[in-house]
């Protein structure tokens, strides 16, 4: 019934192999797209951008940069943490040197300098593989944190080594700090995370996006098929950073306003977002938002519902949330590898035959 | 899926929305997580003082109070989620007792008008009232306490030429008084070592090490939670003199020195507030608050030190609620009157006595200009024969000479940072 290609004639080759080829599906994404644009900012409050909205997009944005790296490329990284922690420290250096530029270029150039970075953490994955690749780029991680804790220069020398968002804005309204609007801080993430979605979606499925699957199934064989190795490695490396760089500035500069390194951006951030792309499904653009929804939401509900409905203690709240998200983790991790992102598919088939069993 | 978060959210909102007329203490607390040891005691104190007023006195004023508490696990994105969900239940002040968490909030709560008090934690150089209109952080803070640990020190013998180490947490909060005691160490003479020690502190070996081989005269710890457990562990294991290594107040609990055995006694703590459950306050607590089955968490930790900072918490913040409703005339405050309350605080002897605090804390006023309070600071040493804290060093100032300089300087540049006009004009 729905989700049917039934009637849906492509005349082009451009239409054919449009991101989504079914009609159904593209109206969707763009009622999707229409209520994140056009209705969201109009009745959002403080509460829900801080608490849910922000997060979401800016973990989004991670978790599809994570996934570029080790959903369709096969390098398993620990490192996002650090890579977000470089874009946030590129983007407060720029902020207050140039205080006058737009944030839409700080957020972009910090992406840059967190690419540039990553493509030399990326290096050691032409020599190892696997568990291996994990363990260097988890040195990238407690490298990075350690030099923003041990480098004054880096936090522009305050005496407590926190960096703190001054104001900054965008055309005239203020994205930083905290005299801003609701609805400003949540489109400045959404056009980021909209920019990203397409870029990456666009990058996976063309030739880039093969070489890296070529490479993540097999490197030998891909090797041998004409793949460059090197390039392929380095640049999934350059732009899972870019959007890691991105996600990272946009975390401590609109979201948080205030950070401190080893705190935001410890080992615990680089497993939250491994874990977003686990339960989203690797591999999987959808999963990533997915993922990311569902570890951002699901604290918030548990309190909500244990906390302010049924009245518990907020410590077994809290511990009971730690064991939520672990079970899950384990039985997603059992019963359905794929993710979420499986799971949408497989309701999608199951749509497509609605009401019919076969 | 989103629909439904949303009815369901709408729904929490109207079902504690009735509360709303209560004078609301928000409590970001933290009952999990590797300082969860700090948090709960703390949390405990500042909630049990409020349901006292309210089951003694009928709240303050004649109007309830209520403490909405948040679980934060010391953990800044968590704290932003307690803030923003909190805020909108008409809160008057936050004491996030976390200094990420302090600040974060400091220019948020001040967009918002809300204060926050920061008990000897956050941003030292909020005592300036002049920049920082909405944060205070009477009656002492961590500036205060590196100068009153190099005084005592003094008080016992020449410090000129002597070696001491600051083992501190990797964080703000750790770093706070390092130039204090940089400047500190230019003035008087003695040469200090720096030992950071990463979150969450479990490891310790290696700067140990470095001071069982570099001998310093005294150790001064600036740690939270279990960090603070392990550094005594370890200086019991290098057979460091406790008599030499103190603390600040943040590591100077029962919990850090308990797991340590009879190797902790000796330990020294800074305080700005007295110790023990000798005052005539606790028989109240028992009688309204515990016998009544309303004791906050587990009730184990009444008359615990980082109990009875929840309790002085909470006692000040209700001072200061008082002075508001005076001030402006009305029993429903606003959390601008609020902050009006707290900059027009005095806590005096007989305040304190009336209230069944006794010389619980020194005598202070606030100030538009000075939001920091006198700045009084105390030494207790950990007995650990008879598990009691004792306060060894009364009350005393601290070097404002060298502090003052420093705040108006780290404000001063906060204020060009972030174009804050002068508050106090």
């Amino acid at each position: 019934m729905f989700y049917r290609e039934a009637g849906d004639f492509s005349t082009s080759y451009p239409e054919d192999s449009q991101t989504f080829p079914i009609r159904f599906d593209r109206y969707r994404y763009y009622l999707v797209l229409f209520v994140a644009i056009f209705v969201i900012p109009f009745t959002i409050n403080d509460y829900w951008v801080n608490s849910i909205f922000l997060p979401f997009l800016i973990y989004a944005i991670a978790a599809i940069g994570l996934n570029i790296l080790v959903g369709y490329c096969g390098q398993v990284s620990l490192g996002t943490g650090g890579f977000m922690a470089v874009g946030a420290y590129a983007c407060y250096k720029l902020m207050t040197s140039f205080p006058e530029v737009s944030m839409l270029i700080h957020v972009l150039i910090a992406g840059l300098i967190t690419a540039g970075v990553g493509v030399l953490f990326g290096l050691p994955s032409l020599r190892i593989k696997g568990f291996y690749l994990a363990v260097a780029t988890l040195a990238a991680q407690f490298f990075l944190v350690w030099l923003f804790n041990r480098v004054p220069w880096f936090y522009n020398y305050s005496a407590s080594g926190q960096i703190s968002a001054p104001e900054r804005t965008v055309f005239g309204i203020e994205i930083t700090g905290p005299n801003t609007e609701a609805w400003a801080t949540y489109l400045f993430c959404l056009a980021f995370v909209i920019f990203s979605a397409v870029i990456a979606r666009n990058l996976t499925r063309g030739a880039f996006g093969r070489k890296w699957m070529a490479i993540r199934d097999m490197d030998i064989a891909a090797e041998i098929i004409g793949v460059n190795p090197l390039m392929a490695k380095l640049s999934a490396f350059a732009v899972s950073s870019f959007f890691i760089g991105i996600s990272g500035a946009l975390f401590f500069a609109v979201y948080l306003g205030a950070v401190e390194v080893g705190e935001a951006f410890g080992i615990t951030k680089s497993f939250t977002v491994l874990f977003m792309i686990i339960i989203g499904g690797l591999g999987s653009i959808f999963g990533s938002f997915a993922g990311a929804a569902f570890l951002v939401v699901l604290p918030v509900v548990l309190k909500l519902v244990g906390v302010d409905w049924l009245g518990w203690p907020t410590d077994i709240v809290a511990h009971l949330q730690l064991v939520i998200v672990g079970a899950l983790i384990v039985i997603f991790l059992i019963a359905e590898p794929h993710g979420l992102a499986q799971l949408w598919r497989v309701a999608k088939e199951k749509l497509r035959l609605w009401p019919f069993p076969h | 899926m989103k629909m439904k978060l949303g009815t369901m959210a709408v729904a929490a909102v109207m079902a504690a929305s009735p509360v709303m007329a209560d004078l609301v203490f928000p409590s970001l607390s933290y009952r999990t997580g590797p300082y969860a040891a700090g948090g709960i005691p703390f949390a405990d104190g500042y909630a049990d003082y409020f349901n006292l007023l309210n089951a003694r006195d009928g709240g303050i004023g004649g109007v309830m109070t209520s403490v909405p508490e948040c679980e934060t696990g010391y953990n800044t994105e968590k704290g932003v989620e307690c803030y923003e969900s909190t805020k909108g239940e008409g809160a008057l002040v936050y004491q996030p007792l976390s200094t990420g968490i302090t600040y974060q909030l400091i220019p948020k709560a001040t967009a918002d008008g809300i204060p926050i008090h920061s008990m000897g934690y956050g941003r030292t150089s909020a005592a300036n009232g002049d920049v920082f209109s909405n944060v205070f952080n009477y009656p002492a803070n961590y500036w205060n306490g590196a100068s009153g640990a190099i005084n005592y020190l003094m008080s016992q013998g020449d410090i000129a030429g002597k070696k001491i180490a600051l083992v501190y947490h990797n964080s703000a909060y750790g770093k706070e008084p390092i130039r204090t005691l940089e400047e500190l160490s230019k003035k008087h003479g003695f040469e200090l070592t720096l030992l950071p020690v990463d979150h969450p502190g479990q490891e310790q070996k290696s700067q140990w090490l470095q001071i069982r081989r570099e001998k310093p005269d005294n150790v001064i710890m600036y740690g939270w939670g279990v960090m603070n457990q392990v550094a005594v562990q370890e200086a019991a294991n290098i057979r460091y003199p406790m008599e030499d290594f103190i603390g600040i107040w943040w590591s100077g609990s029962e919990n850090d020195v308990l797991p340590a055995g009879d190797a902790a006694n000796g330990y020294k703590a800074l305080t700005f507030h007295g110790v023990g459950n000798d005052f005539p306050v606790f028989a109240d607590i028992q009688k309204y608050v515990v016998d009544a089955g309303n004791a906050a968490g587990a009730g184990d930790q009444i008359g615990t030190v980082l109990y009875n900072r929840g309790l002085y918490a909470a006692m000040l913040a209700a001072e200061a609620a008082k002075t508001a409703q005076e001030i402006h005339g009305t029993a429903d405050i606003t959390a601008a009157m609020m902050r009006d309350g707290m900059e027009a605080l005095e806590i005096t002897e007989a305040k304190m006595a009336a209230l069944g605090l006794p010389g619980f804390g020194p005598e202070f006023n606030v100030s538009c200009a000075n939001h920091g309070g006198p700045g009084l600071v105390g030494m207790t040493q950990w007995d650990a024969s008879a598990k009691t804290w004792s306060l060894i060093n009364e009350f005393a100032p601290s070097d404002m000479d060298v502090i003052q300089p420093l705040i108006d300087e780290d404000s001063a540049a906060y204020a060009a940072e972030n174009n804050i006009a002068s508050n106090c004009k």
